[in-house]
């Protein structure tokens, strides 16, 4: 189930040996979860663009606010970090440079998610 | 070299990106503009990082972080990404129902195709209107 695909390929040796289905399937979750989060985002966001760092961190503490900034976060990072792989695999050559690029966007989308997912923990519990 | 290094150096052949994507048709021109929205939307989100870890730095990083995101540059960059965000997401269900086999005839490509920038602009135009009115 976590995969998305049925073993039948694998069973009678027929297919790709490759990730792409998966990194298709995924791209397609990771989308569809997006379209309400966005929505949610923008909505949450005109709500507390011009307020003071306080009513800002009343409205994060809440935990449907906090949890779902979290799930935004973490659907952005892995949407985004695989539409940049398929980028960089169209127009990034040789193949040693085009490794290397993918590692630093990956290592990137990681470490970004974190430091977003940490502060709004931070935000969320310190109020 | 060993053959390893041979491989991994040769450069091989790579998409062809600006000398094909012809810009006077609608079809490859939103398609590389979903593309390149894409991209900036990944870049952009340094933006969105450096608003949350200021609020969790504490009021003082906070304010002054707000104070660069109000300034004429910051409204620039955040309405930019704004748009981007939009096209994207529109786009974005444009392609999944292509997924679906809809829409591929290339009459029902341009007609969704229009309907998807006017929509990506509505909202944007929406969200501004009400985001600065509140």
């Amino acid at each position: 189930m976590a995969k998305m695909q049925s073993s039948l390929r694998s069973a009678i040796a027929l297919g790709s040996a490759k990730e792409g289905v998966h990194h298709w399937w995924l791209e397609r979750i990771s989308a569809i979860a997006l379209i309400p989060l966005t929505l949610w985002f923008v909505v949450g966001l005109i709500g507390v663009v011009g307020a003071d760092y306080a009513t800002f961190a009343a409205w994060l503490a809440k935990p449907w606010n906090a949890g779902l900034m979290i799930c935004f976060i973490a659907a952005a990072f892995l949407h985004g970090k695989m539409g940049m792989e398929v980028i960089i695999e169209d127009y990034v050559e040789p193949r040693s440079v085009q490794m290397a690029v993918k590692v630093f966007v990956n290592l990137m989308a990681f470490a970004l998610g974190t430091i977003s997912v940490v502060s709004v923990l931070i935000v969320a519990v310190r109020g | 070299m060993s053959l390893l290094e041979e491989r991994l150096n040769r450069g091989g052949p790579v998409s062809p990106h600006l000398q094909v994507y012809n810009m006077f048709a609608l079809t490859s021109f939103l398609s590389i503009l979903h593309r390149i929205f894409g991209a900036a939307l990944f870049v952009g989100t340094l933006l969105f990082v450096y608003w949350i870890a200021s609020a969790a730095a504490g009021p003082q990083a906070y304010d002054s972080a707000m104070g660069f995101l109000g300034s004429w540059f910051g409204y620039l960059l955040i309405f930019g990404w704004s748009f981007a965000l939009f096209y994207h997401m529109c786009n974005g269900v444009r392609h999944m129902l292509w997924d679906t086999g809809r829409l591929l005839e290339l009459k029902e490509i341009y007609q969704s195709g229009y309907i998807m920038v006017a929509c990506a602009l509505s909202l944007t135009v929406i969200a501004w209107v009400i985001g600065l009115s509140v």
